[in-house]
């Protein structure tokens, strides 16, 4: 039999019964698309997880003063010795490696913003130009932190798009003075709002050249500099790179700490694709009972179609042949199945980000391919003992029975 | 062509054996028109399905074109059944979701002849039995004539050398019933070899040569001898080998 007529014939039989067709699409249908819309939101969740610690910067590494040991008091502690301090020429060092394409170092203080009769506790955020990349930041208008001599004391600030309005309401703020302490500083530029990202919410902060904010909290301690890796594959090199280098600028001490975005990453990672595998597994029950149903409904097709089956046979059909029967119309209806189940499954994942737009709801790619997979292997494994059956049926009383 | 020696078919119904075909040695020649004739539970379509390789014989060898076919398998059978026998049932037998011609078609699929082949067969066999305007019919939309015919179409399409029909006029009216027969006498006329079982007198006469059975034993074989019908009537009687 050739494999054109065997589909068509299977095809005949699927037209043919259209009540039995529609119910086991039906149900191998809601099998594949709840498999799909689970993971599309499982894998939605992670994205957003990983997208957030994205907004962090790419390819960031980390750095804080101080050493947190798992275990044992520090060695400075016991002689009486604080960590040192980073310095901004710590900062300016780590440009040596190799592996490093750009750094910022952090100074954070907490500051009275004077506008006019004005004043607004606010975080002042000191650092430099190269922030703004690291960070993804964007200004809305004006321009960010000049480039130059970090050192160099620029009287300029950056603020935040909320800060701007409760300061400055509907006037003007490029090119205002305001006081900071007992500074005074020029607007040059207004942050893009970009709401909370990872607790620090840049809409309600003042950006100020790091030497200024040196000067302002008087104190020559950077809070963190931030480190921006080549590339994903530079940055362990970049951490190794950061310890070796302050290691040596600290008289052999160890005594910074340095995270990667990498490693964070990795854990969260790691546990919002079990979850979703999980997830996908339970929705995976629902292809087993669907394979049941087709179990069911096969072997009542060969109860229902005895006839036709002594009939084949008699024609001439082997056992072989109405066995592949079988399998074939299990293959066109779990394969129908699965693309019903797929254009729902989309659907619900579409439905999912009118919703939500701010999640990345979409269905990894093993899940679009082991859905439809463990459809058809289903439907094919439980109908082989129906087209057994089928297929060792006696014809003289397959055909003589009414 | 058919050579049967000592066939038994036993059927355990119950605690009873029931003993379908007693000991039935039997010779049936290429291009023979023969009746099996006996009142209902006589064996005479259990015979016929033994001819057909639809069943087994429980003990006795049956040669088919010299051949013991006696002892090969299910799948085997099915393809010597394909290529040699042409069934026609009392029921039809037609698939209901598939049109006549489709039902036609239905034993070259099986046998995976190639689309161009069974389209030129088909319009030969649609035109031979009258089934032109019919063959986008269902049948359930045919009348019971024209479904035999198409069941007729369909055992003949692979052309097999025997036509073995079981009360192939049993569903008929009575004249649908003899254009059924002047159809399956076509046949023979054409050379082929037909086996007719039938509990009608009547259409168990029109045949060269009657096998009576009662229980399952044949106990008449008579041949006509006033009626010459066929045009390739071949020697009476022959072995073939």
């Amino acid at each position: 039999m050739r494999l054109a007529d065997l589909l068509d014939f299977a095809w005949q039989v699927v037209r043919g019964y259209r009540t039995r067709t529609l119910l086991i699409l039906l149900a191998m249908g809601i099998g594949v698309a709840a498999v799909v819309a689970v993971t599309s939101l499982g894998e939605g969740a992670r994205l957003y997880v990983v997208n957030q610690f994205g907004s962090l910067g790419t390819n960031l590494v980390i750095v804080l003063p101080g050493r947190s040991e798992t275990a044992g008091a520090m060695p400075g502690v016991l002689v009486g010795k604080t960590p040192r301090d980073l310095t901004l020429d710590d900062a300016i060092a780590l440009k040596r490696s190799h592996a490093v394409r750009r750094i910022a170092p952090l100074v954070i203080g907490v500051g009275d913003m004077h506008v006019g009769s004005r004043v607004r506790e606010t975080p002042v955020l000191g650092s430099t130009a190269e922030l703004m990349g690291i960070r993804g930041m964007e200004v809305a208008l004006g321009r960010f932190l000049p480039e130059g001599d970090p050192r160099q004391i620029v009287p300029v600030c950056v603020i935040g798009a909320k800060m701007a309005g409760e300061l400055f309401g509907t006037r003007p703020v490029l090119g205002e003075w305001v006081r900071i302490g007992d500074r005074r500083f020029r607007v040059i530029g207004v942050m893009a709002r970009q709401g909370e990202s990872m607790g620090f919410n840049t809409d309600e902060i003042v950006i100020v050249p790091l030497a200024a904010a040196q000067a302002l909290f008087n104190t020559e301690a950077l809070f963190r500099i931030l480190v921006e890796a080549k590339s994903r594959e530079q940055i362990p090199y970049a951490r190794d790179d950061v310890e070796e280098i302050i290691r040596l600028r600290h008289e052999g001490e160890r005594d910074v700490t340095v995270i990667t975005q990498d490693a964070v990453l990795a854990t969260f990672d790691r546990i919002l694709r079990a979850l979703t595998l999980a997830v996908a597994g339970i929705a995976a029950i629902s292809l087993a009972v669907a394979g049941i149903l087709i179990m069911n409904v096969m072997l009542i097709a060969v109860t229902q179609r005895r006839r036709e089956i002594g009939l084949l046979k008699a024609l001439g059909a082997t056992g072989v042949q109405i066995r592949m029967a079988f399998l074939t119309e299990a293959v066109l209806l779990s394969v129908g199945g699965a693309a019903v189940g797929l254009a729902v499954g989309q659907a619900v994942r579409y439905a999912a980000v009118q919703l939500y737009p701010a999640i990345p709801f979409q269905a990894p790619w093993w899940a679009l391919v082991a859905a439809p997979a463990t459809a058809v292997i289903t439907a094919v494994l439980f109908t082989l003992a129906p087209a057994r059956r089928a297929a060792m049926l006696d014809p003289v009383q397959a055909l003589s029975r009414r | 062509m058919i050579r049967f020696t000592g066939i038994e078919r036993t059927f355990v119904v119950g605690d009873e054996t029931v003993r379908a075909l007693r000991s039935v040695t039997l010779e049936i020649s290429q291009g023979e028109y023969l009746s099996i004739m006996g009142p209902s539970g006589s064996g005479k379509s259990t015979l016929l399905n033994v001819i057909g390789l639809l069943d087994r014989p429980n003990a006795g060898t049956y040669e088919l074109d010299g051949r013991d076919v006696t002892g090969l398998s299910d799948d085997e059978l099915a393809r010597v059944r394909r290529e040699k026998m042409g069934f026609v049932f009392q029921f039809f037998h037609l698939v209901p979701r598939l049109s006549a011609e489709q039902n036609i078609e239905l034993p070259m699929v099986l046998a995976g002849i190639e689309p161009g082949e069974r389209r030129k067969r088909l319009v030969r066999l649609l035109a031979d039995y009258g089934l032109e305007d019919r063959a986008r019919h269902r049948p359930e939309q045919l009348s019971g004539g024209q479904c035999q015919r198409v069941a007729i179409a369909r055992a003949m399409s692979m052309g097999p050398p025997v036509i073995l029909a079981d009360e192939p006029t049993g569903n008929l009216d009575r004249h649908t019933g003899q254009e059924v027969m002047a159809v399956l006498e076509r046949l023979h006329g054409n050379g082929g070899t037909v086996v007719v079982v039938t509990h009608d007198p009547e259409i168990g006469s029109h045949a060269d040569r009657t096998l009576r059975m009662i229980d399952g034993a044949v106990i008449s074989d008579e041949r006509a001898t006033e009626r010459t019908p066929g045009t390739q009537r071949r020697n009476r009687g022959m072995t073939g080998t």
